[in-house]
């Protein structure tokens, strides 16, 4: 009986480990290859080791010694990965502009030298003397950094390594944060009002009158996101359907501007987000026992109070559920905000979309998603411990 | 009062949850260049245009091959895994089944971030092997979902029985468990070919020039220069979803129903 249940044990085991091999590969993996290029910063480390071996002992003051100068030369004669270099030298130029010029100029001169000992930096190029590039090179030596993390949120560390506030002009990531959060608490709330009274008719009604309730509810579920999108475009635009009929029966004399802005975004973002609303509360509408409801009546509750007192305790689960579920969703949304919003509606996902394959700024692109992550993860502990199928509905 | 008030919320939400779906589908068949009403006249243009023009035509074709591929690994992997978390033998399964359902939860633009940075360092950025990878992960939960559901509705009796008159684990498997999961398995398979090729935001980080799909197409369309090309492709998918959706319903309909004959007294 024993060796029964342990062969049905490893059988199962076995049908089980292909998804957690390809799971942990290629879904684990790749979140873990994002964090961590938030925190790793070898790229300058790796191509020059002997300087950062060297450059440890330099206290920041004056010209580095004679010993980190000719470990420099070592180093940029010894490298040879093109790419490496290259991206070192973007590491080191992002932190002292002018470095990118400097080593494009040193480089060459370097490896031309017969002699490695008779190199001078100094003559190839007097931006040596200057402690800003070599401070910046002894900056970049630490394998982890802190900066990306930082750098998310408008902080960054001075001279003198303590922690301080990026100038407020030259960095807006809590502004698209608060952002984010505001667009999604907007959508959010314009849900619940149009989903709860929905779900309740929908739930009241019988025959043919439910299905089409719940018929407009899946159909746009089952619709690609990306036409339904195309299709707010064209509804929303300034010669768009709307703008028409709204000059057609004289409400407005010129178009109202719907596209490119907040407004458009959260229509949009309403219309696709609403099912993931009705939907809970429509299930947990269900399951509320209709008498209670002509029970609360026959005991003398009117209609507004038996709604009142029985309905909407009753249904407020869905409701959670069904807030934080379109919530959490619509932190994370990007495609409708990049094709719906102006520059000043772009959420926190077109910024990271922007790091990565704008800029090729993974560090801060990893640094930003950590964030987002970090947010979606609470939000969905707290949805699977109140919903008790911590499923996505309509999935 | 409150009845004509409650009719008109619904049709108003009714019209607003449907008109955009219909909305856009005539402009398919447009004549003008741009993409608004009202449309001069009806012409075959933009159709032909979507499946001739060299962008177009490649990303159907694309969307196509890395939608299949994949399916297949989402459909044979999810399979395999909901039949293994079935028998409830496995330590943790509560632990896995969520491991395995995260990609729906996880915002697509963090996973395309990692999803870049690790298919770069793998060298499978830029490829189709890469992409079907990519997609895959995403389609993998669908599967799981609707296998598994279809596993719970057999009833266990049904294959006891079988096995009481003789049939070895493998012929259950095979006749019995097999056959009353396959409506499963399919609908998962279409469920993760339309997820597929709905995807657009692992596809603009994982995928090259190559392997634009018509989704992404799209979305580069709307960007940068809309018109009704797009319209055009939106038919397609539209119908293209439609059938897989019409398909999906019918199995799980089907399903229900055996489900009842076999077992009654379980619904």
């Amino acid at each position: 009986m024993k060796a029964g249940v342990l062969r049905e044990r490893s059988g199962a085991l076995l049908l089980v480990l292909p998804v957690l091999v390809f799971m942990a590969v290629f879904f684990l993996w790749p979140l873990w290859a994002m964090v961590t290029a938030a925190f790793v910063d070898d790229a300058v480390s790796k191509v020059l080791p002997r300087t950062a071996a060297s450059i440890v002992s330099w206290n920041g003051q004056g010209v580095p010694s004679e010993a980190a100068h000719k470990a420099l030369v070592q180093d940029l004669r010894a490298a040879t990965d093109e790419q490496a270099l290259g991206e070192a030298v973007r590491r080191l130029n992002s932190a002292a502009s002018g470095f990118r010029t400097l080593l494009g100029r040193t480089i060459p001169a370097v490896k031309a030298a017969s002699d490695p000992a008779q190199v001078d930096l100094l003559a190839i190029d007097p931006r040596w003397k200057d402690t800003r590039f070599w401070m910046a090179l002894k900056e970049a030596m630490p394998p982890y950094t802190d900066r990306n993390i930082l750098a998310a949120v408008d902080m960054k560390r001075d001279a003198s390594g303590s922690i301080v506030l990026e100038a407020a002009d030259a960095s807006a990531h809590r502004l698209i944060m608060l952002r984010t959060l505001l667009v999604a608490a907007m959508v959010t709330i314009a849900c619940a009002v149009i989903g709860l009274p929905y779900a309740m008719l929908a739930a009241s009604l019988t025959g043919w009158k439910r299905s089409v309730l719940l018929l407009a509810v899946v159909l746009p579920l089952w619709t690609s996101l990306l036409v339904r999108t195309a299709a707010w475009f064209i509804l929303l635009q300034n010669e768009g359907l709307i703008n028409r009929a709204l000059q057609a029966i004289g409400l407005i004399d010129s178009p109202l501007p719907l596209i490119f802005n907040r407004l458009g975004v959260v229509i949009a973002m309403t219309h696709v987000l609403l099912p993931f609303m009705v939907l809970p509360i429509y299930s947990v509408i269900l399951g509320i026992p209709r008498n209670l409801m002509s029970a609360a009546q026959s005991m003398g509750a009117g209609p507004v109070r038996a709604f009142w007192r029985v309905l909407l305790p009753l249904s407020l689960p869905g409701l959670l559920s069904g807030s934080l579920l379109v919530f959490m969703v619509a932190i994370g949304y990007y495609i409708t905000p990049a094709l719906l919003g102006g520059a000043n509606d772009q959420m926190i996902s077109s910024v990271i979309a922007f790091y990565a394959t704008g800029t090729a700024n993974w560090g801060l692109a990893g640094a930003l998603g950590l964030m987002l992550l970090g947010v979606t993860t609470v939000l969905y502990t707290i949805y699977g411990r109140f919903s008790t199928s911590p499923q996505v509905p309509g999935a | 009062m409150f009845r004509a008030i409650q009719i008109t919320f619904g049709i108003a939400i009714v019209v607003f949850l449907l008109m955009p779906i219909f909305a856009i589908l005539p402009l398919a068949f447009t004549s003008s260049v741009f993409l608004n009403y009202p449309i001069p006249a009806y012409s075959m243009r933009w159709m032909h245009e979507l499946t001739t023009a060299d962008v177009w035509r490649t990303s159907i074709v694309n969307s196509l091959i890395i939608g299949s591929g994949a399916t297949v690994f989402a459909t044979v992997l999810g399979t395999l895994a909901s039949l293994g978390m079935r028998s409830g033998t496995l330590p943790m399964v509560g632990l896995l089944r969520t491991l395995f359902l995260l990609p729906m939860v996880v915002p697509a633009v963090v996973l395309g971030v990692g999803m870049q940075i690790f298919l770069v360092r793998l060298g499978l950025a830029s490829t189709y092997l890469g992409v079907i990878i990519a997609h895959a992960v995403l389609c993998i939960p669908f599967v799981i979902v609707s296998v598994s559901a279809a596993l719970q509705g057999i009833d266990p009796s049904i294959e006891r029985a079988a096995s009481s008159l003789g049939a070895p684990p493998v012929t259950v498997f095979r006749r019995v468990t097999l056959p009353l999961a396959i409506p499963g398995v399919v609908s998962g398979a279409i469920f993760a070919f339309a997820t597929s090729l709905d995807e657009v935001v692992l596809t603009l980080f994982v995928a090259g020039p190559n392997q634009r799909t018509l989704a992404r197409q799209m979305f580069s369309s709307i960007r940068e220069n809309i018109n009704p090309t797009v319209a055009a492709a939106a038919l397609l998918l539209i119908i293209g979803t439609l059938c897989l959706g019409g398909l999906a319903t019918l199995l799980r309909w089907r399903q229900k129903r055996s489900a009842l004959e076999t077992a009654p007294s379980a619904i």
